[in-house]
């Protein structure tokens, strides 16, 4: 199982990096989507992982997954909501206002074939 | 508490002037000067109990952890300066309320002064060592505002900048040395740091205190090698160059060595380097105002210089020389007030400061002159006046030194070279200034200035003299009370007289004025040869080429790591990362043993589905709209893996958030290129690629470290055991957020609040539309028909599934996250169906105050439980019985899960309504400001 998820974080990482390195805004900001989900899930994964027992006390019940984790990338999911509105915001005001999608506000390079 | 009155009426009174200047500057300068009257009452109330030796104290323990107590005293030393500086401040008040011109703002002016005030008294009446780092470094700050006041001047700028450097660079060194000093005696408490001396002077560390100690002291005393950067504050107002320069400022350096001599003195150490600085400072500075034409630069290096006189002497360490030395801290502070006041008249009237322009000024100013010239005799030490009386006992004390320095000959000979240097350069202030021939014509017509510029300096110069002919009566006792508390031996019976016989000091005097006269005669030769030719080794180059050395090397190192380029800059960001948590991690890899992993089947076609859908979305990437839904598709698969990791709650946020992310995204991709446009492929590429496969393992390998080895917290332990009895609520994850990190949630609340406002700030001006004007029926062809009876049928029923989740938070996966988003989904799908315009004709909800309200209702919660004597955001349950529902709870929790559930609906629908809003034409071409305008 460990190893499992860490190939899922990893690709995502990979993939978000590979994203956020692209030159026009928008790929950035899919690429940011990915880093957060990855780095949501390393945080989940630092409380270990465990299948079919949710942290909802239960008389007879001793042991549970570790409850913090799960508050901390709740929060997590909705703050990184609200930051990719931002960014995505940035992103159209800098179009808006420099008549261009790259991330320099540079003109876009020519198209070659597609 | 009197005593701490004295420093906060000044800290407070700051306030004042820049309030009253409603009413004019009068009443600015009225309420500085009542501030000031205010602060010198209260002092004066605890001066005869202070007099008799019985000063007042007060201690309130501020952090017990770390030493640091408010602790204050006025024993003699604190009591001669705590006077000084409210004396003369009353007096720069005065004088600064006609020196200021009428385009100068006074209110900051005052305030500024004001504060400078405040925190110098917290430096003097401190007796912890900590509190009085603190207010030393409030003084450096203070006057760092005081030089730069004319800020509109490169050289005030330029003078400010680099007391502040200076001075807090020996700040820093204050801090440290008092840190070793406190560790080494075990408190900060000046008291009993004097009397450990003993034990502190044997310790290792005693001596790497005392230079960085010193290094403070030194650096705001201006004392060589640091001298240069007081010329170079001279550049502000002459009131404050009066203050700062006399009782204050590079008084506290004189101050801090006083006050710590009890405490660390007496040494071999302390003899030579205060001793050596302090005499090498007198002869550098006296030197240099020989050869100064600027007439506030001449005072400066003679600042420079008596300060170096006083440091030399505590050096000395001696009874007497510690007498000499306090004496002539009175004495110097009372003839360079009015020195620079006197200055600054003539700066004010005549319209320059430069000595060759200036001269015969006897006849235009009558009333200032003579004035003057008494300070100028005053700080050459002539006699009857009271520089004499001080300058007569150092001499002396230089021919009975505790330890040998040289040929018994040599340090009195450099002592009557300094006095007969200091003689030089008071004769050319003096002469120079006002007597001799008058030049042809002034930039401005000198004329006696306002009263309440001349008798400030009048008072200062009737001390000089009342000193000077009453020293016994008027000098000797403060002095005596101010030695001994600045002495680690006792210090009796002070007793000054102008003439004690024919002694060698007297014979030094006379050589040193006879010499000075005939050095000022010399200086039309010797002046412009030192101008011209010889270049002086100068600080201040050594300053200014560090300060330009480090701009350049942050200059390109900038250009290196961040040539405004973004995907540069990115680029070395996630490189150093990779390096640095990658070397981390191999230094824990050898421990690992590698075990058989267990495969859950499961899970393997969950991962498999995501690599998929990942790689697909890496292909498509440059189709936005096909990527978009291959990632709603990770998205989705993601709270597919929460629901099997026994995660439920997130699942859910994860599912809904997923929702309004992608509505989000297309939205904007409305307003953006469909495609991304291909790049040419390059050596980026590769680069790129190497960076994401090592962002890759690194990460990869982190989260298997952490699953193979899970830490485990006590906290989760408590969480757990703790969420029924002490929160109310059975699913954990809720109980956390709303009660035991609630604080945490709040401010997470907050932040949503924030970045939506923020987006709607972006928006505005890109021509959002402030009122919507639409049919009120749904254009059909627009919105397909279908699309909205689902969504009108589906509205009511997503509500309730709302609520439910709300309600059962607390003990069931759900919570004010979970049902704020669903509901926004809920709605949002009415806007997607219908349109704008429909929709808000059915549904006006106002997002400002919808989010206001959200964090109020949270913000309310915790303030009820502060209300009942509880802590912040402390929750409070009770069960009920209710006939037909049974047992039923209620919790203040669900009251602050609402508020936070108004907050998350507001911000959603503020960003996603007012994102569709925007006309389709802003992505094309950027209107001008007045289109933006109709």
């Amino acid at each position: 199982m460990p190893l499992l998820v860490s190939i899922a974080t990893a690709a995502l990482v990979g993939a978000g990096v590979w994203l956020i390195l692209r030159a026009q805004t928008f790929p950035v900001i899919l690429g940011l989507m990915l880093l957060s989900y990855a780095a949501n899930l390393v945080l989940f994964a630092s409380g270990g992982l465990t299948v079919g027992r949710a942290p909802i006390l239960i008389k007879g019940v001793e042991t549970y997954p570790d409850p913090i984790p799960q508050a901390l990338v709740l929060t997590a999911i909705v703050i990184g909501f609200a930051m990719t509105a931002f960014v995505l915001v940035l992103a159209l005001k800098a179009r808006f206002a420099l008549d261009s999608d790259h991330v320099d506000g540079d003109p876009v390079e020519p198209q070659e074939g597609r | 508490m009197t005593l701490l009155l004295v420093i906060l009426i000044p800290l407070l009174g700051a306030m004042l002037p820049p309030l009253m200047m409603r009413w004019g500057r009068g009443a600015s300068a009225g309420s500085a000067i009542l501030v000031t009257l205010a602060a010198l009452g209260a002092w004066g109330s605890m001066v005869p109990a202070a007099l008799r030796g019985e000063g007042a104290t007060f201690k309130l323990p501020w952090i017990p952890a770390l030493g640091l107590n408010l602790s204050l005293t006025l024993d003699g030393l604190a009591l001669l300066f705590s006077g000084l500086i409210l004396g003369i401040g009353l007096l720069v008040v005065l004088y600064a309320k006609d020196y200021l011109y009428k385009s100068d703002p006074m209110g900051r002016f005052f305030a500024y002064l004001l504060l400078f005030m405040g925190a110098m008294l917290g430096v003097v009446l401190s007796a912890n060592l900590l509190l009085t780092v603190v207010f030393w470094e409030l003084t450096s700050i203070t006057s760092f505002l005081l030089i730069g006041f004319w800020g509109h001047r490169a050289d005030a700028r330029r003078g400010a900048r680099m007391a502040l450097t200076i001075t807090g660079l020996g700040g820093l060194c204050f801090l440290g040395g008092a840190l070793l000093l406190g560790h080494l005696a075990g408190t900060f408490e000046i008291a009993e740091l004097t009397s450990l001396r003993d034990s502190t002077l044997s310790h290792g560390w005693y001596v790497p205190a005392l230079v960085l100690i010193l290094l403070g002291a030194f650096t705001k005393s201006a004392q060589f090698p640091f001298q240069f950067w007081l010329p170079q504050a001279m550049a502000a107002p002459t009131p404050v160059s009066s203050y700062l320069h006399s009782a204050t400022m590079v008084k506290a350096g004189v101050f801090l060595i006083a006050r710590l001599h009890p405490a660390l003195g007496g040494s071999e150490v302390w003899f030579y380097l205060v001793g050596g600085v302090g005499l090498a400072t007198l002869l550098v500075g006296a030197f240099l105002a020989n050869l100064a034409y600027d007439l506030k630069g001449l005072l400066a290096y003679s600042t420079v210089s008596h300060l170096g006189l006083i440091v030399a002497l505590l050096g000395i360490g001696t009874q007497y020389a510690v007498v000499a030395a306090i004496f002539h801290i009175l004495n110097h502070a009372l003839f360079k007030a009015s020195l620079f006041m006197s200055a600054g008249i003539v700066d004010h009237q005549a319209g320059t400061r430069d000595l060759r322009s200036l001269g015969g000024l006897w006849r235009l100013l009558p009333f200032t002159a003579p004035l003057a010239l008494i300070a100028a005799a005053a700080m050459a030490g002539l006699p009857p006046l009271n520089g004499f009386l001080s300058k007569e006992l150092f001499l002396e004390q230089t021919l009975e030194l505790p330890f040998a320095a040289g040929p018994w000959w040599l340090v009195p000979a450099l002592a009557t070279l300094g006095a007969l240097l200091s003689m030089g350069y008071a004769v050319r202030f003096g002469v120079n200034t006002f007597l001799g021939p008058q030049p042809k014509t002034f930039p401005k017509p000198p004329i006696e200035p306002p009263w309440g510029m001349r008798i400030p300096v009048a008072l200062l110069v009737a001390g000089c003299v009342a000193i000077g002919l009453l020293p016994d009566l008027l000098g000797a006792p403060i002095v005596e009370l101010a030695a001994a508390a600045s002495s680690y031996l006792e210090v009796e019976g002070v007793h000054f007289a102008l003439w004690h016989g024919f002694t060698p000091a007297l014979l030094m005097s006379g050589i040193a004025i006879v010499g000075g006269v005939g050095l000022w005669y010399l200086q039309r030769w010797f002046v412009p040869v030192f101008d011209q030719s010889i270049p002086l080794p100068s600080g201040e180059r050594l300053f200014r080429a560090t300060i330009a050395g480090l701009v350049d090397l942050s200059r390109s190192a900038k250009r290196a790591f961040h040539p405004g380029k973004l995907q540069t800059a990115i680029a070395w960001m996630i490189l150093s990362v990779v390096l640095l948590v990658g070397s981390a991690l191999l230094v824990k890899l050898p421990r690992w043993t590698p075990s058989p992993a267990d495969i859950d089947p499961s899970l393997l076609g969950g991962v498999a589905l995501l690599l998929l859908a990942i790689g697909a979305a890496l292909y498509f990437h440059r189709r936005r709209a096909v990527s978009l839904a291959i990632l709603g598709a990770v998205g989705l698969l993601l709270s597919m893996g929460f629901v099997y990791l026994s995660a439920p709650d997130l699942a859910l946020t994860q599912l809904s958030v997923e929702v309004s992310t992608i509505v989000l995204m297309l939205l904007a991709l409305h307003l953006l290129p469909a495609q991304s446009v291909k790049e040419r492929v390059g050596l980026h590429h590769l680069r790129d690629g190497v960076l994401a496969l090592g962002a890759a393992v690194v990460v990869g390998t982190l989260t298997w470290l952490l699953l193979i080895d899970p830490p485990t917290s006590a906290t989760s332990a408590y969480y757990l055991a703790q969420s029924k009895p002490g929160g109310g609520g059975t699913n954990v994850v809720n109980v956390i957020l709303v009660d035991f990190r609630g604080f945490d949630t709040f401010g997470e609340v907050i932040v949503l609040g924030i970045a939506a406002l923020g987006v709607y700030a972006m928006l505005f001006g890109m021509g959002l539309p402030t009122r919507w004007t639409r049919p009120e029926t749904p254009d059909e062809s627009a919105y397909p028909l279908m699309l909205g009876v689902v969504a009108r049928v589906l509205l009511p029923l997503a509500l309730v599934v709302g609520i439910y989740l709300f309600l059962r938070g607390h003990n069931e996966p759900g919570g004010g996250f979970v049902a704020g988003l669903v509901f926004s989904a809920a709605i949002i799908l009415q806007y997607l169906a219908s349109g704008i315009g429909w929709t808000q004709h059915k549904m006006n909800i106002p997002f400002h105050p919808l989010i206001a309200l959200g964090i109020f209702v949270a913000g309310l919660t915790g303030v009820i439980a502060i209300a009942f004597g509880q802590p912040f955001l402390r929750s409070w349950f009770e069960y009920y019985h209710v006939p037909i529902l049974g047992e039923i709870e209620l919790a203040s929790a669900m009251a602050f899960d609402l508020g936070v559930t108004l907050t998350v609906v507001g911000g959603l629908l503020m960003v996603l309504v007012n994102l569709s809003k925007l006309p389709r034409s802003t992505s094309v071409r950027p209107l001008t400001l007045a289109e933006e305008e109709d």
